[in-house]
Order: C-alpha cells, then structure tokens, then sequence
C-alpha cells in the first residue's frame, strides 16, 4: 500500500468502481449485473456511472432472481464471457447456493477441466443502524469451506481495486466479500491498472520484538489496528496480517509470523464457531503448535443472530479493545477495565458519526 | 434444414437417431448386472422421440443443455458413444473424465454442453449460454431438455421471466413422463393446470404434442426454432411421454406399487421406434433393410462397449486436479 500522502485518494466505494471500469475496458467480456446495478444509489456508489459509459448491455439491472442470476452468469462464464454479479447485501446470495455450490464451484472439476467458470461474485457485508438478523450476515466460511471458489475481503481502498481487478481476470468462481463499514474509507490508489494476487495475505505490521500476532479479515483489520494502539501504549508490539483471501489461504504468511511471535489472535467478521478463526487456529496447530507460548484466541461473532436494537447489537461486535484484551490476557498483563468504554465521537452502531442510516 | 431433406430421408435419419438410443441403454440394461458401470443410470427408453425429433431439428451449431435423463438428448445430438460409455464404466476415456458419471455427461464438440442431476439446474445455465450467443450476435439457439417435476421448481419462473425479459434465443424442452421418481403428477401439481400454459403465463410461445410421435415433435421443434432464432424471444414445447423402466437403474417396476402394468402395457404400445417403422414399411421400405440399419447401429453400440471396457481407469492421483483453471 503506497503511503505518499500526497497520491490521489479514493474511498472503497470508488475504488471498486475503478476497479470495474477499468477491466471493462480492457476486456469486453466483461459484464455487470445486480438488483439496483444502475439505479442513482449505484450500489452504494461502488456502480455510479458504469451503465452511462458502458451501456445497458454490459451494465444491467436484473429481475428479483438471485438463484436463476447466478446460474445465467455461470452459463455466460463457460461460453466465454467474465460476469460480475453484484448482492447488496450477503444475506440475498444466499438464495442463489445452489447454484454457487453445485455449479460454479464444480463445472471445471467435474467435467475434467474442460470448462472454466471466470465469475465475480460481490456481496457486501451490513452492519449497524439496526441491520438484523437477515442484512448483516458475515458468511465467508459457509463460501470458504466449498472447493472451487475463490473467497477474497479486502480491507482497504488499494486492495480492492487490486484484489477486484484480479478476481475479475481470474478464470474461477471468486466470491468478494465487501463489509459496508469499509465503503467511506480513503486511502492512496493508483490510477489505471494494477491488481494484487489472490492468494497473497498482507503483513499490516512487523516488528521483530512484536509479542502477538493478529491475523485479521476485513473491518477486522481496522479493529486490529486499534487494538495494537492500545497495546502499544503498554509497550507491546504486534504483527497484523490482513488475510484478504480467505481460500486459497496463505498459510506461508501466518505460519511465519506466529514463528516469530510465538502468539495467535484471530480477528474475524464472522462467527468463531466452524468459522475462518478455527480454520487458522487449526492450521497453527497442525503446523507451528510448538512454537506457541500460550493458547491462541478467537476475537469473532457470538454464537447467535445479530439483533436489531442498539442496546442489544452493541455487544454483538467485538472491537479493538476486546482484541487487546485478549493479547492481555495471553501475556498475562491486568486489564483495564475502561478500555471498553464506547467511543465518545460515535455511537456504536455507527462506523463514523457521519453515517446516519437508513442501510 | 427442412428443405433439403425429403420426407423419406428425414424418416430415416429420426428412426437411426432413435434406434441408437434404444440400442445403446439396451446394452446398459444387458450388463449393468455385471456391476461394472458403478455409477447410478437414468435411462430413457420408451423416450427415444422427443431426444430424436428436437435435436433432428436443431443446427449443428445449436447447443444442447440437460439434466439426469440425459442419454437420449446426448446421443440425438451426436455425442460420442465410446466417451460416454466410458465415462459410465468410469475410465479415462470417458466424457468427463471419469469425475462426472453417467449424470454429467458431456460433448462440446457435438454442441452437448453438459447435463447435470440436480432438476432445473441447467435452465438458467442455458439462459446464460443464450445471453452469449444474443450478445455476440450468433446466430445459435441453445435447448434445454427437463422433466415435468421441473416445472414446481423456482429456478424454472425465475429463467424463463428472464428469457421472456431479455428475448433469449432459448428453447426449452418438458418432457412430461407423468413421474417425478414414484411420486406421480397427482400430488405435485394441480389437476387441470397444464405445464404449457404455465410457460405460456410468462408471456412466451408455448407448445404441446405427442412425445412418442417423433415426427411431430420435429415439426413443433422447427417451429419453435425458428420463433427463437428470428429474435421473438424463447420457446416451450411440452411433450407426453413416458420412461419405460425404473427411475434409476435397469430395471422394469411396475410391480411395487406407483404405478400399474396396465398403464405401462397402453403406453408399450406407443412405441415412438415402433410407430415410426410401421411408417417406414407403409413408405415401402422392406424389413430386412430396416434390420441391416438395427445391425449397423448395434455394432457402434457393440464397439463403445468395447472402447469402454479397454479404456484404462484414470490415476488416483489426479483425483485433486482441476479444482482451479
């Protein structure tokens, strides 16, 4: 991630949006389709424009179908178009499993790799303003635990250009993951083409003395950041890896940083049980279980529904401080309790205080 | 197409385009026993005519998707026997590799571009194929062949309102054979409704004929062809029908209790194979000659077994390739 902080700065939202403008240029394969694609919000901004630059052909809304969507963007993959289908929310692709499951993730394997299947698939990730249960899922393990997808979140603005631009030129299924708290960040981004491989984790931070590490995905990144702020006012350095691509999984980079640290946090979006945190915490375990100093911990969803209501929700999502409270714990230090005081700029359901709903 | 065949020629190749069909899944029921096709068989015979007359109709350039009863369509639209016999027993040879079985086969060089079990599933997959021959201007209609089960499915609506939407050049194929497995039509669908008028609610040509009158199955299809080719968007065609054997595997079950003999015995006697040679001895045609083209086909049929049995069993260790392109 370039630092120039004079380079040119975009949100997420623009960068997806680069990102897909520029692929369609260079390839016209490509295509888009999704509920709302080309409506004025333009999928909260990451569309606005693309059907006026490059058509209601290659830029289309679609019928409220997600299940028969997907399989129209399968049959359009193998006779050698590149789809891109857009879900508002990760909650609506769900309907389109079968699918995702047993077609996309198996037309190259089962027909002995006579077909490829080149799709994106983008859902986004809700969360806060009283979301619920049924607009703020964070399901990167039900997609993670299939063969033959590809499963990226990238975190910031840099990646996913990069990563978008990657998964588009991919000739597998490759299922984007995008946590609408990420949408107004900013950040550096190069102009016109680059992509970032998928397959690679990025190593947020090293530190050589780092005591800690934590592997993050998604918002969770940010959430980690925090977290080793907070530790680092107590002289505790750390190592953050942004996982970005949960499947294939860049076992490489985590083995070797919990070799040098000697300790594992896992910060995930998602829920802890069955979840991408176990399958990390597993893989350390096959693999470096020696070089641990101290079990490794899960910081990720509770083990039921995301409720409505503030006063419920609050709790539902653990933040910087619960994940260096957890690195606490490990390294046998006292716990503040006041570092879980809620923020005092925002409300908690709120990523800044200049969101203030409606979704 | 229709213009440069003769009647008689035209008789001839639907009957050779059936006989195939008949001969071969003859040939699986003969040694299916022997427990070396490891894999389930939905078998088609009694079925031989809509496969033969649809897929007569069709260009060879047109493209063919399918579900588990896909052995009639596969063959009618030219796939290569001696690859899918391999495929059933398993071998290296075979259409996929050995990964797909009898319920994924495939031939894209035949314009077969694969079937797959779950029911509805390559509805929209074909849809899709429509969209890419629609958006690169070809000149290609791609049918879709399922059963009448399909129909209940959601997937079923949601692909041909976009069809509809989009004037794909889609054709789709019901081949109404009364049974979703052993549970009959009785409980799955309201008595009255007809499936053609379902697809017809969608604002699409739809048709309806006899399935066991290959003959007429192929003109509906040119019919519906050339609506779809001409840009009016996609066709329905529903066809009676009616699966001789059990649902899976070789055998006759008529005796466990879904269904009667007597249902079984009205429906033997519409034979598509045997109607269309009682036509072709009215047209002059002698019976010898009739049996030599039965010879002739059941040597290919002979020699795909064959190709399949001294086809090698692929190495276990590919089994992981092919995840990722």
């Amino acid at each position: 991630m370039p630092d120039n902080p004079s380079a040119r700065q975009l949100t997420y939202a623009e960068a997806l949006r680069e990102a897909q403008a520029v692929a369609m240029e260079r390839d016209s394969s490509v295509y888009i389709m999704g509920l709302g694609v080309p409506d004025p919000k333009g999928i909260f901004g990451s569309t606005l424009g693309l059907q006026a630059q490059f058509g209601a052909d290659r830029v289309m809304d679609m019928p409220l179908a997600e299940n028969a969507m997907t399989g129209v963007a399968i049959g359009s993959a193998l006779t050698g178009l590149r789809p891109i289908i857009t879900h508002q929310r990760v909650d609506f692709a769900i309907l389109a499993l079968e699918q995702i499951i047993n077609q996309a993730a198996k037309w190259h394997y089962m027909f002995n790799g006579r077909y490829k299947v080149p799709m994106v698939m983008r859902m986004i990730i809700g969360r806060g303003w009283g979301q619920g249960p049924q607009h703020s899922q964070s399901l990167q393990a039900l997609f993670a635990h299939i063969s033959g997808l590809k499963v990226i979140m990238p975190a910031t603005p840099y990646d996913a250009k990069g990563m978008l631009i990657a998964a588009i030129e991919d000739d597998n299924p490759v299922v984007v993951l995008e946590h609408r708290w990420l949408y107004h960040i900013r950040d550096a981004v190069p102009e016109g083409y680059y992509t970032i491989p998928l397959g690679t984790a990025r190593l947020v931070r090293q530190d050589k003395n780092a005591a800690v590490t934590i592997a993050a995905t998604s918002y969770m990144v940010l959430e980690s950041i925090a977290a080793a702020r907070l530790l680092e006012q107590q002289g505790i350095k750390t190592e953050i890896i942004d996982l970005r691509t949960l499947r294939p999984l860049d076992e490489t980079t985590i083995l070797a940083s919990v070799r040098r640290t000697g300790r594992l946090i896992v910060a995930d979006t998602g829920g802890a049980r069955f979840g991408i945190s176990a399958e990390v915490i597993s893989l350390v375990a096959e693999r470096a279980l020696a070089n641990l100093k101290s079990p490794p911990r899960r910081v990720a969803s509770p083990d039921y529904p995301t409720p409505s209501s503030p006063a419920l929700a609050d709790g539902y999502y653990p933040r910087g401080p619960h994940i260096a409270a957890a690195a606490l714990e490990m390294l046998g230090r006292p716990i503040d309790p006041h570092m879980f005081d809620p923020p005092t700029d925002r409300r908690l359901d709120q990523p800044d205080n200049t969101f203030s709903g409606p979704f | 197409m229709d213009m440069t065949v003769t009647k008689d020629a035209l008789r001839l190749r639907l009957y050779r385009s059936m006989m195939r069909i008949r001969l071969l899944e003859e040939e699986i029921v003969r040694r299916y026993p022997e427990q070396k096709m490891r894999c389930p068989v939905h078998l088609s015979i009694g079925q031989e005519g809509v496969s033969a007359g649809v897929c007569e109709a069709l260009a060879p350039d047109d493209q063919v998707f399918s579900g588990h009863r896909s052995h009639g369509h596969y063959i009618a639209k030219g796939g290569d026997l001696g690859a899918m016999m391999a495929e059933i027993y398993g071998k290296a040879d075979g259409c996929a590799g050995g990964r797909g079985g009898s319920m994924h086969l495939l031939d894209v060089d035949a314009g077969f571009l694969g079937a797959v079990p779950i029911v509805g599933s390559t509805l929209p997959i074909a849809a899709g194929a429509a969209l890419t021959n629609l958006m690169n201007k070809k000149n290609v209609v791609t049918a879709v062949f399922f059963g009448d089960g399909t129909v209940e499915a959601g997937v079923f609506h949601e692909t041909v309102n976009f069809a509809a939407l989009k004037k794909l050049p889609l054709l789709l194929v019901c081949e109404n054979n009364l049974y979703s497995v052993y549970s009959p039509m009785a409980v799955r669908q309201p008595q009255g409704r007809s499936i053609a008028g379902l697809a017809r609610a969608h604002g699409i040509l739809s048709l309806e004929g006899d399935g066991n009158d290959v003959e007429a199955v192929y003109r509906l299809a040119q019919q519906a062809l050339a609506h779809a080719r001409g840009g009016h968007g996609p066709a329905f065609l529903e066809f009676s029908t009616y699966r001789w054997r059990e649902h899976c595997g070789p055998n006759y079950d008529n005796d466990i209790g879904y269904r009667t003999s007597a249902e079984y015995e009205e429906w033997r006697t519409l034979c598509p194979i045997e109607r269309l040679h009682a036509n072709l001895l009215a047209d002059g045609h002698r019976a010898d000659e009739l049996a030599a083209l039965k010879a002739e086909l059941q040597q290919d049929v002979e020699d795909a077994f064959a190709f399949a049995e001294a086809s090698p069993f692929p190495n276990a260790g590919t089994a992981s390739d092919h995840v990722y392109a």
